[in-house]
Formats: structure tokens, sequence, C-alpha cells
């Protein structure tokens, strides 16, 4: 066997005081890691294999096992970190487009942590969400400029179609393929408990889930895949997909492993296939393509739902926003460079895009300069981790937001990265059916409905604090933010003032 | 009565309701201590198949083979339905083995051989360990009315 130069990234630490030598460890690991060996009556470990995925540490009834990170290092170098020299290694002897999976993972700035909220204190009293009402309810969708009155009363002007969100959350797109039917299922009720909305991504729908389509976003995306008149009609809104956080510019590519039979029928491609995404709609080059694709969705839909177009958040992102705002859609969604993915090459989900915070502050802002702020709701995605983030998101001007990386975390997710090996050991990003059995759609439906509503009580707490009763009232609310340790540049995008202004 | 049911849908035989069974019939106070002690057996049995698991253990029937092919009187059917087998009395015939219907009985290797079943954990607490311990909610303990 050939030298191999890659050394395993962790270590299993099994404290044979406290195992008890039941396999449950073997039993659950997708990676084969574990093994038991009768000669010697031992576990053993093959730590080449490990994912850090925490499988096993989660099973374990005697709480053995301990994953950590290798401590073999090689020799210190400022300039060639670790894993930039593994990289090279690896791709050395595969001659291939590194992957990764989920979010950049990288040390970036993160805006969120830089901006601090208000609250009111003597003049302005705060309100308890407890005692007194509070509003969190959001309408998506494009607002008439005025309202227009007949004589008797009753409305003249004609209102575009649009959605009602109980929760300002709604669970972002993740294909069925790059994830499971169960996850699916998971996220389905719980949007449908929640008075919410979850995203179909580019998969198409499985005919079990036809049943939630009030709550559920239909995304149409480059590959097109799944996409036939009764998908189109069965949910409450479609999403025009151009572009992804994770990997700006690129399509998707689904390995034909996972395009088993249900997959393969959801999405309408021959079983085993690659299901590839080209990296631009190859009818879209210009905002009057996107018009003409916007319009053909509100016609074969009788304009009965709101059309949504989801683009990453890239340099030029105002200008295209700008774009989006007149072209007829209803809400722009802007995916930030920390946006989770089943798979994506490394060098792009690292590299590739502007952090959501800077994009959505200058959207907001760009679209309020040109007057047509009115013309679309703004959805956020990207690495929303929390209620506090969400609600900076919305005093920056956003109208919702989308989790995806969070709603995982809620379904078992560990972010050990691995989601393109197609092995998830959670149950989440795998079509192995021994796999897709671990995520019980009946807990993970419960834990989606429990940390969106952890997050909307937290939510009416912070507003609450700020004085504030309704939602719409924070919404683009600037004055509620204040930056830390920012410089002029980035308080101007943010549109915010600094700590002590 | 309330039972335990298994959702062969979601059981990944792991086999943890194995070892909490065991260690919930061991009478020691740690996990640890009861398996490096001994091997303590489960009253419940993981079946595994190629596609499908599920847990096995008693059904408290209603109707009893067991306890009607009991040649000691250590088998009985609680006033609250729980099935107990008295080891006092049990002989280690094996006719409950034989007759159960489901295969529920298993066969003790202590010093004294004798039939062990579930008893629902009724003397630990409210709800049975192997429920408790089941990763996925594949086992539940519920009241089905009219499931015999």
């Amino acid at each position: 066997m050939p030298v191999n130069y890659i050394q395993p990234e962790f270590v299993v630490l099994r404290n044979s005081d406290r195992c008890i030598k039941c396999r449950v460890c073997e039993r659950q690991c997708s990676n084969e890691v574990h093994t038991y060996d009768a000669d010697g009556d031992v576990m053993l470990a093959d730590e080449s294999k490990c994912v850090d995925c925490q499988r096993c540490v989660t099973l374990c009834p005697t709480h053995a096992l301990s994953i950590e990170e290798n401590q073999n290092k090689l020799r210190q170098n400022g300039n060639w970190s670790n894993q930039l020299i593994y990289e090279a290694y690896r791709q050395a002897e595969s001659g291939a487009v590194l992957l990764s999976a989920m979010g950049n993972p990288r040390e970036y700035p993160v805006y969120w942590d830089k901006i601090l909220l208000n609250a009111s204190q003597v003049t302005n009293p705060s309100i308890d969400p407890i005692r007194e009402p509070m509003e969190t309810r959001v309408i998506l969708g494009s607002k008439p400029s005025k309202l227009e009155f007949n004589e008797d009363g009753s409305l003249k002007t004609k209102l575009s179609p649009s959605l009602k969100l109980n929760i300002p959350i709604m669970f972002s797109a993740m294909s069925y393929g790059s994830i499971s039917k169960n996850a699916h299922e998971s996220l389905a009720r719980a949007a449908t408990e929640l008075g919410t909305y979850y995203n179909t991504g580019e998969g198409g729908l499985h005919e079990d889930f036809y049943q939630y389509g009030p709550n559920t976003i239909i995304q149409v995306a480059s590959g097109r895949f799944g996409v036939h008149p009764g998908f189109l009609n069965a949910g409450a809104a479609i999403e025009i997909k151009m572009g992804q956080g994770a990997k700006p510019g690129l399509g998707g590519h689904l390995p034909g492993a996972k395009v088993k039979e249900d997959v393969s029928r959801t999405r309408m491609i021959p079983l085993g296939t690659d299901a590839l995404s080209p990296y631009p709609h190859h009818d879209i080059y210009s905002i009057e393509d996107l018009r003409q694709l916007i319009f053909s969705l509100k016609e074969a839909t009788r304009y009965t739902k709101p059309v949504f177009v989801k683009i990453a958040a890239v340099h030029n992102v105002a200008a295209i926003a700008s774009g989006i705002a007149r072209s007829g859609a209803d809400a722009i969604v802007i995916d930030g460079f920390r946006g989770g993915t089943g798979a994506a090459p490394t060098r792009i989900r690292d590299n590739v895009g502007i952090p959501i915070e800077l994009a959505l502050a200058a959207v907001d802002q760009r679209l309020r300069d040109e007057g047509i702020r009115n013309n679309v709701s703004v959805i956020v995605a990207g690495s929303i981790r929390c209620s506090s983030d969400a609600v900076k998101a919305i005093a920056l001007g956003a109208d919702a937001i989308y989790i995806g990386t969070a709603a995982l975390l809620a379904l078992g997710c560990h972010l050990c990265r691995d989601c393109h090996s197609g092995k998830c050991n959670w149950g989440i990003a795998t079509q192995r059916a021994d796999l897709v059995k671990r995520l019980n759609p009946e807990v993970g439906y419960k834990r989606l409905v429990n940390i969106v509503q952890a997050w909307n009580h937290e939510i009416k707490e912070m507003m609450g604090g700020m004085g504030i009763n309704a939602i719409d009232s924070l919404r683009g609310n600037r004055l509620m933010l204040r930056g830390i340790g920012l410089n002029e540049k980035e308080l101007e995008i943010l549109g915010i003032k600094h700590a002590g202004e | 009565m309330k039972k335990v049911y298994a959702i062969e849908e979601y059981c990944l035989a792991c086999h943890l309701c194995e070892y909490y069974c065991g260690f919930s019939h061991s009478g020691e106070s740690s996990i640890v201590k009861a398996y490096k002690k001994g091997a303590p057996q489960a009253r419940i049995q993981v079946e595994e198949g190629s596609e499908v698991n599920f847990a096995l253990n008693c059904r408290h029937c209603d109707n009893p083979i067991c306890v009607k092919s009991c040649i000691t009187g250590a088998l009985t059917r609680d006033e609250d339905g729980v099935i107990r087998v008295n080891q006092e009395k049990c002989v280690g015939c094996w006719t409950c083995v034989m007759s159960c219907p489901y295969g529920a009985v298993v066969r003790g290797h202590g010093d004294k051989s004798v039939a062990l079943k579930c008893d629902l954990c009724t003397e630990s607490g409210d709800t049975p360990a192997c429920v408790q311990g089941c990763p996925n909610r594949a086992l539940v303990f519920e009241d089905r009315g009219d499931a015999k």
C-alpha cells in the first residue's frame, strides 16, 4: 500500500473503565469506525474514517466515548496551515475538486455579533409580552403604495397575492434528495403547525407531501427538477432560485447514488443518474428574461401565488435586487455567504459571496432610496443562528428570515459537514433507508416547532424591551441598532450608529 | 392497560433497549457497574432483519397461555394486567418459553436458571427503562385499549 500523507483528523477516546462493549457505537457508525474484536474481547476504532458526527458519543449509554482533535500537527507555518497542506495532499491524490458541506466555517467577521440592540428606559416604557399583546405576524408580498376605496368603503385597490406568517421565520430551501424524506416530513409538519412555510428546494415535491401544500413554498431552480403544473400549483408561493449563498454562481450536483426510486420519480429524472443543475437558468440572461419567467409562473398559477426570487449575496447585490423589485417579483430572498449546502466546492463555499448583514442593509437602503421597497418583501437567509440575529435582521430591514442550518440542528445535525458523503448518521442528509429511519419525524417535527416557538418568545421579549409591540414597527428600525467595534465604512453600509452615539 | 409497543419503522436495531432493560433489572446503581460485574439479561430482544427491526417483549395478553401452561404457578396475571414470574416458584421447565406465541419469555442464565420476562418496570418507575432509553422513540408506552 502506498504511503498515505493524510493523517486522521480526530482521535476516538474510549474510556475502558466505562465501556461495557454493548457495541452501539459499532452498530450506529455508518462510517464503520468502530469494530468489536471477539478474539481480544475489545472494541477497536479506525479513526481515519471518523468525521466527528458525535453519533456514537451521543448514543453511548455509559458516556465512555469522546472524539477529540488529533493533536498530531505538521510543523507550524503561519502561511501554510495544516488544513491547506492536507488539502494539497488530498488533491494530489485524487485530482479532484475539493468538496465540503454546510456553511462557510472560516473566521470571517460575523456582523450580528458586532451589533447591539436597544431597550427602553424611563421615557418610553417597555412592554411585557406575557401581559400585553405582541404581534409577530408578517405578510409577505408586494404591497400597494396607497389604498383606494369605493364609495361604499370597500377596497378598490387590487391587492397582490401574499403569504401570512404567524412567525417571521420560515424553513429555507433544502431539496428532497439532499435531505431525507423524514427530514422533509418534519419540516412540512412543523411549518403547518407553526403557521409558517417550508421550502421544497429544487428537488420537486414528494407525492406524500402535497397535503402540506398550504404551508409549502415551491422552488423552481435552473435544473427544473420535478417541475410540472401540479407541482407549481401545490404550494402557497413559488420561489425562483437564481443563486445560493453557499455557492454563488454555481448550480447543483446531486450524486446518482442519492437518486433512488422515490427521488428519481419526484425529480422526474432517470434512476441513479446525477442530478446536475446548470449554473445559470439557460433562459435568463437579463432582468427582462427573469420577468418572463416570473410571469410564466404567475400565469401557470392563475396569478394566485406570490413569486419570490432568491439570489446569493454578491458584490452588486443592491443593484440586482433593484432589478428584481422591478421585474414583477413579490419578494426577494437574499442568501448570505455563510448559508449551508449539502455539497459545494470548498473554494467556492469559503471564498465567494458577501456577509448577509451587509447585503441586507445595502438592499433595503437601495430599495428605499429608489422608492420601490413596497414592491417587494425582503427575506434573508444565510446563517441566522438565533433569535437575536433574527431581530437584528428585521431591524436592518428584513420582512422575514429563512433558517436552514438552525432547523437541521434542531433535527439532530451535529455540523460535521460531511453531508456530501451521503452517509449522514443522523438520518438527515442521506437516502440510505437504514439511516433515514434514524430521524423519526414524530420527534423531529416537535423539535422544530419547539425551536421556532422558543425563538418567537425571545423575539417578543426583545421587542418588548425596546417598547415595540408589533414586528412591523421593528422592521427597518435601524435606530434600535448600534455597532460595536465597527469602522466608519461598515457603519455606513449597515446604516447604523456606533454604540455611544 | 399501558403496554410497550414497538414501532418497527423507526427501530434502528441499536439494541440499547436490551442494555437499559438488563440494567433496570440488575439491581445495581449504575449501568457501568451492572455490566462490569456480570451480564445482566434483558427481557426485551431486538429482532433484526435486513430491512425491518423491532424490539420484542411480553404482550401481557388478556388470556395468557404462559400462565395457563406454568406447572408451578410461578407465572401469574396481576389485577393490573401485568404478567409476572415468581422466581422463587419457577423451576426452569421452560414450558412458558415454548408456549408463548411471541417468544417473549427469556431463559435466564443466572445461578438459578429461571424464566425472565418483562414486568413493565413497575417496581422501578413509571416508564419502562427500554422506552426511556430508546433514542428514536421506536418504543412507546401507551394504552391502546383494544389491543390483546
